[in-house]
């Protein structure tokens, strides 16, 4: 069985999905959205590749060891803001320290980014974790079986 | 109350709808049997809930509901799914009387809490009068940022929120130490030697 529409169409949306998750990534902070749904968004991308392709091909693209890295980034990032407030001199996720001598509190806006970069990588990372380790435990059931 | 006097407005009609069908979907799961049927109408089931999250305008609400209730979390029910049977045991009959009983006393106390619930949009309500009000007050001298619910989520509540991160890392790590550990060398496909089949 060739499924010839469902890779032209994988091929044709995985794209704009990584678009759409980094659009609501870094957009969060003007419209709906964050680190915690654009994760998820981009996890999305990678399952319906693996729904595809198969999940031996994805393991390919993004390998499980990539992933664990990428999860502790994620917390080490979020952390790693906080702990840099107050390296700078102000409280823990105090992001005004970040530029003190601003007057529209623009860190405020980078401290948000930031933290919300760390939001992100580690739920998408997470989310593909717990799906490769679900989906990769047997092979392939029949069709009949469904 | 004279403040529930609803007039049936479009918007009411689409809540109405949208509930509707919610339960309707809800007595389906309830009543079938098929597990792939019931993993595909709890998506339904989230699309449906995000959807009313949207009319209620909890937009953030409703986009978390549409990407990890509708999305993520029933391709992984499916995945789940596949480590197990394919349909659901019929449950013991002579416990229906008790489980209905103790379904009905629940949904009795909920209905009974609503009632004092304040109305959808109060200005009054404990939830809208005290902290929410203080963040919509001061979101836009202490934080500069148009979405208030990220500026609460971030930056106000940030500790929070990383507390939330951590959260999420251990589900993976369990997870991980669960299920996974064979296959982090090398991605060596991992099965179970007498699967459940």
């Amino acid at each position: 069985m060739s499924r010839i529409v469902i890779k032209v169409a994988t091929k044709i949306l995985f794209a704009p999905i990584i678009l759409y998750a980094l659009y609501v990534q870094f957009h969060g902070d003007y419209g709906p959205g964050g680190g915690f749904q654009a994760g998820v968004t981009f996890a999305v991308a990678f399952i319906l590749h693996a729904f595809c392709y198969g999940l031996e091909e994805t393991r390919k693209v993004l390998p499980q060891r990539a992933l664990f890295v990428l999860m502790m980034l994620g917390v080490l990032f979020f952390a790693g803001t906080g702990v840099a407030t107050m390296l700078l001199g102000g409280n823990l996720l105090g992001y005004d320290v970040i530029v003190p001598e601003s007057t529209h509190h623009a860190g405020q806006h980078y401290g948000i980014l930031l933290v919300e970069f760390g939001v992100g990588l580690t739920v998408s990372s997470t989310m593909l974790t717990i799906f490769y380790s679900f989906t990769g435990r047997e092979p392939d059931i029949d069709q009949e079986d469904w | 109350m004279s403040d529930f006097d609803v007039e049936l407005s479009p918007i009411v009609l689409v809540d109405l709808s949208l509930l509707t069908m919610l339960l309707l979907v809800a007595i389906t799961i309830v009543r079938l049997r098929h597990l792939f049927a019931v993993v595909m109408l709890l998506g339904v089931y989230s699309l449906l809930s995000a959807s009313f999250f949207v009319s209620l305008d909890a937009v953030d609400v409703a986009f978390t509901e549409a990407a990890v209730g509708a999305g993520v979390s029933t391709v992984l029910m499916l995945g789940a799914m596949l480590l197990t049977a394919r349909r659901e045991k019929p449950g013991n009959p002579r416990r229906a009387p008790v489980a209905m009983a103790a379904v009905l006393a629940a949904g009795a106390a909920l209905v009974y809490a609503t009632i004092d619930m304040p109305a959808f949009g109060d200005r009054q309500a404990p939830a809208n009068a005290h902290v929410g009000q203080a963040y919509v007050e001061r979101t836009p001298d202490e934080i500069a940022v148009p979405n208030i619910v990220t500026a609460v989520l971030a930056s106000y509540r940030g500790f929070d929120t990383l507390g939330e991160t951590m959260v999420i890392f251990t589900a993976g790590v369990a997870v991980i130490l669960l299920l996974g550990a064979g296959s982090s060398r090398g991605g060596r496909r991992v099965s179970d030697r007498e699967g459940p089949r």
